[in-house]
């Protein structure tokens, strides 16, 4: 199973991976190119609008997109495996064990009909050789880990009967489960009040470093991507358009649309009535996408160069990257962030 | 349809709502145990003014929901009253269908507001047929608002609401709030379903609207970030109740509730180098079936004293505008800062 590995190879290696959906009457170029590397004990996270390739990035990493209907090209390395060439039976020892993810909805990812310790005792059952009881005692350390309170009792509760915040601690729980490397979070945090939502980032990154556990954390939400993650990496309509660390990416964007992004939120600093910049235009069609950058039409700084072909990615500093022709104009419109108390 | 009139002058508010309760029964479980009542809304009282725009916060479960749909009348509340320019909803001079033209809503969902079946012109042109205007001058008028909201009609007002995006969709439902020539907009999370770029582009449309059609707007939102932008001034909600209603920058640079406080320390810090440490608030938001007695945040206040869990605070003057419900606050109310706080003044 787990071969092993020298201890050099990142956790994660994509390279150049394309993800097309071919069940539409167009195909569907979901993902364009993604290149990423994500180290031992590193937190990545994956951030932008909805269609920008983020989620599907992430499933690709379970191999959860539909087979038939799949086209996935380049390269996809997890813990020194080739990913794409997993088999059924060993994709099924694959996931969990050393790859979970957590999802948005806990009611839905959860099965209703099981109690949720049930459900952690199945999947630890299922990659470890332990008795039913070993299995409840780690089910019941795991939610003790999480901080559910009363975990004994709570083993025994259906997933309709938690709160939401709690049933996310109890996912957290399940995929934790069977020790695995890799974590990944699929917007973990949106269904959820900012007040439990801050719980559960902190308890994301507890967690992270206690255990060493490489995380790729997607999300839309730039300010829980900046309190749990150590790079961030920005997509639109199925590429990476920059990356680096989260500092550089707040005070130091280079992309037109992360600045952009960064300018069109409102925060408290702003006076009222002062418009809110906006991104003109809407994101191009995955099922026709240009020839040159696809954010170029939105783009109040592009140009013809832009339009004919993809923009190469510039190395801005040492990990700082971003994959357009204008990042020296780009770096001038910059916003100037406050952050607040 | 006629030119609504201002009736009470700028100075009375459009609409003032006193002691709003709303309690849903509880079913009975199998073996007939367990009843009891949700109080989703438990004496909520406030004004809103006219022009303004005001921000309703709070966690899931406070009661923002139940309380726009009180105000609009969508549900019978189990005691209160509603009083909107100086009319009682419901009343002679105020008939239910007259107070509807007048105060309109946009819900979070885009697309369940929709009727799947008509055309986005349709929909916005529906509402003032149902008011007695011709279906010809509603058209015209529909094809004008999907225009000022940036749907260029000759594109889109055939459309189907599953032929538009999420934003284009919201647009179409502010339009058809607007069909009305309504006074006031209730925004129950109106722009929380979008991105980030499509809600500035919202936002910005909602603010030129209501300067151009002098509305006031009550606004819901989860987003601190959103409301402080958006609100003259901030209502702040907590199981069913207001804990604090203040004008916003008042409110968000010195809350004087102390789940305010935590409310706005919960925010992100969009700062790398000063990320949140510690969460400012434990646990899950409690529930409104059983309330705690007392002050209803005392279990999970930093501020808590004895007497918290006793004595139900009342509103009090903490500045200009600006009132809170907490025994802190409360002269003579027995908290220990409230004793220090009097001892100091005196």
């Amino acid at each position: 199973m787990n071969t092993p590995q020298p201890p050099t190879e990142p956790m994660v290696v994509l390279r150049d991976l394309s993800v097309t959906f071919t069940g539409a009457r167009k195909p569907v170029q979901a993902v364009s190119g993604v290149s990423l590397q994500v180290q031992r004990g590193e937190v990545v996270a994956l951030i932008g609008e909805s269609g920008s390739g983020k989620s599907v990035t992430l499933r690709t990493l379970l191999r959860l997109h539909p087979e038939r209907r799949t086209r996935i090209g380049g390269e996809v390395r997890v813990a020194g495996q080739d990913l794409l060439a997993l088999s059924g039976r060993q994709l099924a020892d694959y996931r969990g064990k050393v790859t979970s993810m957590i999802f948005q909805e806990p009611l839905l990812a959860l099965d209703p009909v099981y109690t949720v310790g049930a459900q952690i005792v199945e999947s630890i059952r299922r990659h470890e050789g332990v008795t039913a009881a070993e299995a409840q005692q780690r089910a019941l350390a795991l939610f003790e880990r999480v901080r559910i309170p009363s975990p004994a009792r709570r083993l025994q509760a259906y997933p309709h009967e938690m709160s939401g915040g709690m049933r996310q601690r109890a996912m957290i729980a399940l995929a934790l489960a069977c020790r695995p490397q890799l974590l990944l979070a699929d917007e973990p945090t949106t269904a959820l009040d900012a007040t439990v939502q801050i719980q559960i980032l902190l308890l994301l990154r507890e967690l992270q470093r206690d255990l060493g556990l490489s995380v790729i954390f997607v999300t839309h939400d730039i300010g829980a991507a900046v309190e749990v993650a150590d790079r961030i990496a920005v997509m639109y309509a199925g590429r990476i358009v920059e990356e680096g660390t989260a500092r550089d990416l707040i005070r130091n964007p280079r992309h037109p649309y992360t600045i952009a992004l960064l300018k069109s939120r409102a925060h408290g600093a702003m006076a009222r009535g002062t418009p809110l910049e906006t991104i003109a235009g809407a994101p191009p069609d995955l099922s026709a996408l240009p020839p040159g950058c696809a954010f170029a039409e939105r783009c109040g700084l592009a140009t013809d160069a832009c339009r004919a072909q993809q923009p190469p990615v510039i190395e801005i500093a040492p990990g700082h990257r971003a994959r357009c022709l204008r990042t020296n104009v780009a770096a001038a419109t910059a916003p100037v962030l406050v952050p607040h108390l | 349809m006629q030119a609504i009139t201002d009736i009470g002058g700028p100075a009375q508010p459009l609409l003032t709502i006193t002691g709003l309760t709303k309690h849903f029964p509880l079913t009975k479980d199998a073996l007939g145990g367990g009843s009891g009542v949700v109080r989703a809304v438990d004496g909520v009282s406030f004004e809103v003014l006219k022009g303004e725009t005001l921000g309703v916060v709070g966690e899931s479960g406070c009661g923002k929901s139940t309380t726009a749909r009180l105000m609009m009348q969508l549900m019978a509340p189990t005691a209160g009253q509603i009083v909107f320019d100086g009319c009682t909803v419901g009343g002679r001079d105020l008939p239910l269908k007259e107070f509807r033209r007048q105060v309109q809503m946009v819900f979070q969902d885009s697309y369940a507001s929709l009727n799947p079946r008509l055309t986005i012109e349709d929909s916005v042109a529906f509402g003032p047929q149902v008011h007695g205007v011709p279906q010809r001058q509603a058209v015209a008028r529909a094809r004008d608002l999907l225009d000022r909201v940036g749907l260029a009609p000759g594109r889109f007002a055939e459309r189907y609401p599953h032929e538009l995006s999420g934003g284009q969709r919201q647009r179409v439902n502010i339009a058809r709030a607007l069909a009305l020539q309504p006074r006031m907009v209730i925004l129950d999370e109106a722009v929380s379903a979008l991105d980030k770029s499509v809600e500035a582009q919202v936002l910005n449309l909602l603010t030129d609207l209501k300067a151009e059609f002098g509305l006031t707007y009550v606004f819901i939102s989860h987003d601190l970030n959103v409301v402080h932008y958006m609100s003259d001034r901030v209502m702040v909600m907590y199981l069913g109740q207001v804990a604090e209603i203040g004008p916003s920058d008042a409110l968000f640079r010195q809350p004087a509730h102390p789940y305010t406080g935590a409310l706005l320390s919960s925010m992100p810090s969009m700062d790398p180098d000063h990320r949140t440490e510690v969460a400012p608030l434990a646990g899950d938001p409690p529930n409104p079936i059983d309330p705690p007695a007392g002050c209803r945040f005392h279990p999970r206040c930093a501020l808590a004293a004895p007497v918290c869990a006793q004595r139900v605070p009342v509103r009090t003057i903490t500045g200009p505008h600006h009132v809170a419900a907490c025994l802190v606050h409360e002269p003579g109310s027995g908290h220990p800062q409230a004793v220090a706080a009097l001892a100091q003044a005196a």
